[in-house]
């Protein structure tokens, strides 16, 4: 690697650790500080290794400068305290220690007790994966804007906001304890699924972001398994349905970027690597009587890593969805129950079931619909794909749809 | 939008009538299709099925194991769902797989805001 793919490299890699432990250092008020510190880090690497060449160690060395750097904040910071600040307000907290420990050990620790900082449900659910990807993903903020579709001005504006909305509530940085870590990872695992999803469902053209978001997600869920205060049911059940997920990353597009659908997908494009480490996560997650909704949507997706069409597997998908509208009703949800139904009970019984969701808007509801009156009732189901067509907004949507009322004809 | 509780009443005492492991398989699947099938209408409120054992609490610290009505037909689970009448909740209800088992009921009944509600 040459010094110029080196220090993006690194920066991916170590700025989200050295902001990490700098802000557990320095309390969440320092954010903004730790952000600076960790930037500034890298601007002395970039102008020091252009000279000297690259240090045989380059991440002791960047470890080294960012202590120096934060060891001068940390002194400038006793000395206004004790010299300046008791003139003018009655401050007699006791002086800083400068030393800043990056061990391995404590950067970790840092970086989980972060997670539980910022994924927190009092600020937006947009800030708060915008904030991972800055804070504990390391993403520049014009990547993040690529990744919502944004700029850059609307994404500093928006994680500012949260920042403050954090540094309001007085956000504690630290890991829960036993009895409310259920509780606390619950948002977490929310938000690792937000930019899990955000990677997978993108609209951005560009794969190479939409897989990296979904691969930082994984890694965060990782962290959380890799601990074992953090290692709970749920969050394996979460890693394992990302994995049978990203099993189909390779599949999902062509060359040119055109959306496959899974009815097309080449079977051995599929990662059969991360099939078996998802099968893996699903086991540790069968522990204990917790049944959260990642349990059954890694369920599904178990089922959705297998091609063929059995009554099995139609019928373990059918009962998933059943169980998870019970937990939380989402249109998608219930459009993929319908299309299960179809499969073990036949269109007829499942055409009458499709009809009563009314999801009017919902381009997806009529193109189901579509899809099961085609073979009984070519016409209506062509009606119901024109009307799918009309609705639906992204330029793979409406080409699938097109492909679909051409098959119609054919 | 108003809310109305199910309930779901069969005979749970007659020993010869209950249902064997894998008949109980069965139903469980055709309850759970019913259920779903109200949860994709994004009608599901709540509830679930109850066990088979308990007390019966009555005046005087009178505490039996059953039977907890005084007819055949206990409660075997509950849910509640949301409809906009009484109309759209009994047909909603009405094609709950127990009604498939003679002498089962269900009964629909809207829940009022307040204990003392007429």
């Amino acid at each position: 690697m040459n010094q110029g793919e080196l220090i993006p490299h690194l920066f991916r890699t170590e700025y989200r650790k050295i902001v990490a432990v700098l802000c557990n250092r320095f309390g969440f008020d320092g954010v903004e500080t730790a952000e600076d510190i960790a930037s500034e880090t890298f601007l002395t690497a970039s102008q020091t290794w252009g000279i000297t060449g690259v240090p045989p160690n380059p991440i002791a060395w960047l470890y080294s400068v960012a202590k120096n750097k934060a060891r001068n904040h940390l002194q400038r910071l006793n000395t206004f305290k004790a010299k300046v600040s008791p003139q003018i307000i009655n401050d007699t907290t006791d002086s800083y220690e400068t030393e800043i420990d990056l061990s391995p050990q404590n950067i970790n620790d840092s970086q989980l007790q972060m997670m539980f900082t910022i994924c927190n449900p009092a600020i937006p659910a947009e800030a708060q994966i915008g904030l991972s990807l800055r804070i504990l993903c390391g993403f520049g903020i014009q990547e993040i804007a690529d990744a919502f579709l944004s700029n850059k001005e609307t994404i500093n504006k928006r994680l500012f906001r949260a920042k403050e909305k954090l540094r309001e509530l007085k956000v504690k940085i630290e890991l829960p304890g036993p009895t409310a870590i259920d509780e606390r990872l619950e948002p977490v695992l929310a938000t690792i699924y937000l930019l899990f999803n955000e990677g997978y469902y993108s609209v951005s053209q560009n794969n190479t972001l939409r897989k990296e978001l979904c691969l930082e997600a994984m890694r965060l869920c990782t962290m959380l398994v890799e601990n074992a205060h953090t290692n709970k049911p749920p969050v394996n059940a979460l890693l394992a349905l990302m994995c049978f997920h990203a099993s189909r990353f390779d599949a999902r597009y062509s060359e040119n970027g055109v959306q496959i659908l899974y009815e097309e997908q080449d079977v051995n494009l599929w990662n059969a690597d991360m099939i078996s480490k998802g099968a893996y996560f699903l086991k540790a997650a069968a522990t204990g009587n917790q049944l959260s909704k990642y349990h059954l949507e890694a369920g599904i997706a178990y089922w959705n890593t297998r091609k063929e069409d059995t009554k099995q597997k139609w019928e373990g998908i059918l009962q998933f969805y059943n169980s998870l509208l019970q937990i939380e009703y989402s249109p998608v949800a219930a459009l993929n129950r319908t299309y299960a139904l179809a499969k073990v009970k036949g269109k007829a019984e499942a055409i009458v079931e499709a009809e009563k969701l009314e999801l009017k808007d919902n381009h997806f509801y009529f193109a189901l619909l579509g899809e099961l009156y085609a073979g009984i009732n070519n016409e209506m189901a062509r009606q119901h794909l024109e009307r799918a067509l009309a609705l639906a907004k992204t330029q793979n949507d409406k080409q699938a749809i097109k492909k679909r009322i051409d098959r119609l004809s054919a | 939008m108003n809310e109305y509780l199910v309930i779901m009443r069969l005979d749970l005492i007659t020993k010869d009538v209950q249902p064997s492991p894998e008949q109980m398989e069965g139903y469980m699947k055709m309850y759970q299709d019913w259920v779903g099938g109200i949860a994709a209408q994004n009608k599901f409120v709540g509830g679930t099925g109850l066990a088979t054992e308990g007390k019966v609490i009555k005046p005087n610290n009178v505490i039996t194991d059953g039977p907890f009505a005084e007819v055949k037909e206990s409660i075997a689970g509950f849910i509640t769902i949301k409809a906009k009448d009484l109309e759209e909740a009994v047909n909603l209800a009405k094609t709950c797989p127990i009604l498939y088992g003679e002498g089962n009921s269900v009964e629909v009944r809207q829940i009022s805001g307040h204990h003392m509600d007429k």
